[in-house]
């Protein structure tokens, strides 16, 4: 699997090369800027990129705009981006255009080798990968709005780990449920969130992006 | 200096000064008559009511009028008039807010020096406006029409002769005096337009106090952030420290409690990333040095639990700490709404205008917002008083509630 790194400091950017190279991915390229990133997203055409919010020269959110940019020209270039600290506003532009393949992640994450491997290779895979902080700030502060209140407490609870990018079996294990109840929870909310069977390849992104839209105005 | 300038310039210097002289004697009878009588009588008939109606309309109308007059006088003659009245809240719904409304515009002593003005603007501003257009139409008939009258006649009348000389001077003073005319009438405007003395010396005495304010927050703030960072982060890598060097220890004959050990470890650099992003937070939120006012707005009100209309209208970036100053007095505003306003909606509205960055937050909530009882609206206004910011709010009880805020301040060129 092919990856492109954008990280400005050394220290974490080799940190990043090495972790993912244990893995078992390639890094094809790893850069320390913006303009470079979207020439190397352009170029390489990676998997998956693992891309820094902030990022020089502007040392603002350079990353994030190079990452959109890219995916405008080359649509669902999967993206996982990491940040020093996660807002709900990134998360609505990075998810506005659509479409799977996206990730935004707190740095810490990359600490929990396992789940942030896991994390690289569902945003590849086209999946999405929200930070659990994104996630608790839309269901504690968002909770009175038409789409989740067509759901239960439960199905709630499964939807915001379907966002947070865990598959079934790991909603399972974090629940303390059988795999059947979940698939039968994942069942009942693509019907409430209207979602027929015919578009199943893509249904899990899609209730996720229903119940972000619905969730950030 | 004007013996350099080119003819064509010097007409063109004292057409215009008489064209704004003409003007200016114009408008100080057909505007500033009627504005100064409408607003008379609307203070007057303020207790009979229906001057709460038209006095908050016709003083807006004097401060357009002598809005106007400063910016020409700042264009014109390089007078520069500073804008000398106080922050008012926008007037609201309610009869006692509009009652409210007017007295505080009837008491702010720039609305009474504006109608003193306005005034004696009626024969100074007739005079001196017509003045520079009088002298060479005079003159120009002294020394043009008296020549020929005297030819035409053949009288050797003493008083056409006259005319001669006196037309050639008014000419001469037409010529080279006008803009200074023109700039007297500037300077006759500043003396009443401008902020008053008191008006000034109060500036200071709050500058003063608010300066040592500054200095105990921020002294205050320093201490706290080495708390924090003393009982938290450096804690936790100490900690972090002793785990690492312990599973290096235990990590040949005992790979259990190592692991055991460093997922430990894992999870303290977990938390003390968390004491530093929250400090990080509070001194300087990454958002705000990311995007700026408007991006780190928005993200607040993304975060409310209601919903927020946000409205943000500005060309560049004030400065640092004016921008930081401004996003934390919104945000304070914004968790006031939340905590106790009760309301179910907010909106923001963020613009730039004449020199001044304002701010205005408003709920639908239960009103009763007070900053003179403590708690975040008067660290809010504290905050603002340090850049010489003010805090208006209006608060009935009952509702609603709008909070301005504003800070003078410049903005940078828009980023590119």
């Amino acid at each position: 699997m092919r990856v492109v790194i954008a990280e400005d400091l050394t220290l974490l950017r080799d940190g990043l090369i090495r972790l993912l190279t244990a893995y078992g991915l390639e890094v094809v390229e790893a850069v320390d800027n913006g303009p470079s990133l979207l020439q190397a997203l352009l170029h390489h055409k990676p998997d998956v990129a693992v891309v820094d919010v902030r990022l020089p020269p502007t040392q603002t959110d350079e990353g994030l705009r190079a990452a959109v940019e890219a995916r405008t020209r080359v649509p669902d270039l999967p993206v996982l981006v990491l940040s020093q600290h996660v807002e709900q506003l990134y998360a609505k532009e990075l998810l506005a255009a659509g479409g799977g393949g996206l990730g935004y992640l707190l740095k810490d994450r990359v600490s929990d080798v396992n789940r942030f491997v896991d994390a690289v290779k569902t945003v590849a895979a086209g999946g999405t990968v929200l930070d659990p902080d994104v996630v608790n700030q839309l269901l504690s502060r968002h909770s009175n709005n038409r789409v989740l209140q067509n759901l239960t407490l439960r199905e709630r609870e499964v939807l915001a780990l379907m966002a947070e990018g865990r598959t079934n079996a790991g909603i399972a294990s974090r629940l303390l449920i059988t795999d059947k109840a979940i698939s039968k929870h994942i069942n009942n909310i693509f019907t409430k969130l209207g979602l027929l069977p015919h578009d199943d390849d893509n249904r899990r992104v899609l209730a996720v992006l229903t119940y972000l839209n619905e969730m950030v105005p | 200096m004007s013996g350099k300038m080119g003819w064509g310039r010097r007409a063109a210097r004292v057409l215009a000064a008489c064209g704004r002289g003409l003007t200016q004697a114009l408008l100080s009878q057909f505007a500033g008559v009627p504005l100064l009588v409408g607003s008379l009588l609307s203070i007057i008939f303020l207790p009979l009511g229906i001057g709460v109606v038209t006095t908050p309309l016709v003083l807006k109308g004097v401060r357009g009028f002598t809005g106007v007059q400063r910016r020409w006088a700042r264009e014109w003659s390089g007078v520069p008039i500073e804008s000398p009245y106080r922050v008012l809240p926008e007037p609201q719904g309610g009869l006692l807010a509009r009652i409210d409304y007017c007295m505080r515009l009837v008491k702010d002593p720039a609305t009474w020096r504006d109608l003193l003005w306005l005034g004696l603007n009626v024969p100074v501003g007739a005079l001196l406006g017509v003045l520079p257009f009088a002298l060479l139409v005079n003159g120009f008939g002294g020394i043009l029409v008296a020549p020929f009258l005297v030819a035409l006649t053949h009288a050797h009348h003493l008083y056409w002769i006259l005319n001669i000389p006196l037309g050639a001077l008014m000419l001469a003073v037409g010529l080279t005096g006008s803009p200074q005319i023109i700039k007297g009438h500037a300077l006759f405007s500043s003396a009443l337009l401008s902020p008053t003395r008191r008006l000034l010396s109060e500036r200071v005495d709050s500058l003063t106090d608010s300066r040592s304010h500054v200095v105990d927050a921020s002294a205050a703030e320093l201490r706290r952030i080495e708390r924090d960072l003393h009982d938290g982060a450096q804690a936790r890598l100490v900690a972090l420290g002793m785990n690492i060097g312990l599973a290096e220890q235990l990590i040949e004959q005992d790979p259990a409690t190592a692991t055991a050990l460093m997922v430990e470890a894992r999870e303290h650099s977990g938390l003390a990333l968390t004491d530093l992003r929250n400090l990080v937070r509070g001194i300087h939120p990454p958002v705000l040095a990311e995007r700026g006012l408007d991006g780190a707005i928005r993200a607040v009100a993304l975060s409310m639990p209601f919903p927020v209309e946000v409205r943000i209208d500005l060309a560049g970036r004030p400065q640092a700490p004016v921008e930081s100053a401004m996003y934390f007095a919104v945000a304070e505003a914004l968790a006031n709404v939340a905590k106790h306003s009760a309301a179910s909606r907010a909106w923001v509205q963020l613009a730039h205008d004449h020199g001044r960055l304002v701010a205005l937050v408003g709920d639908d909530g239960i009103g009763g917002a007070d900053p003179a009882a403590g708690g975040g609206l008067a660290g809010v206004e504290r905050r603002l008083a340090a850049f010489d910011g003010v805090l208006v709010v209006s608060s009935p009880s009952g509702g609603p509630t709008t909070i301005t805020m504003e800070l003078p301040c410049a903005l940078s060129s828009p980023k590119t």
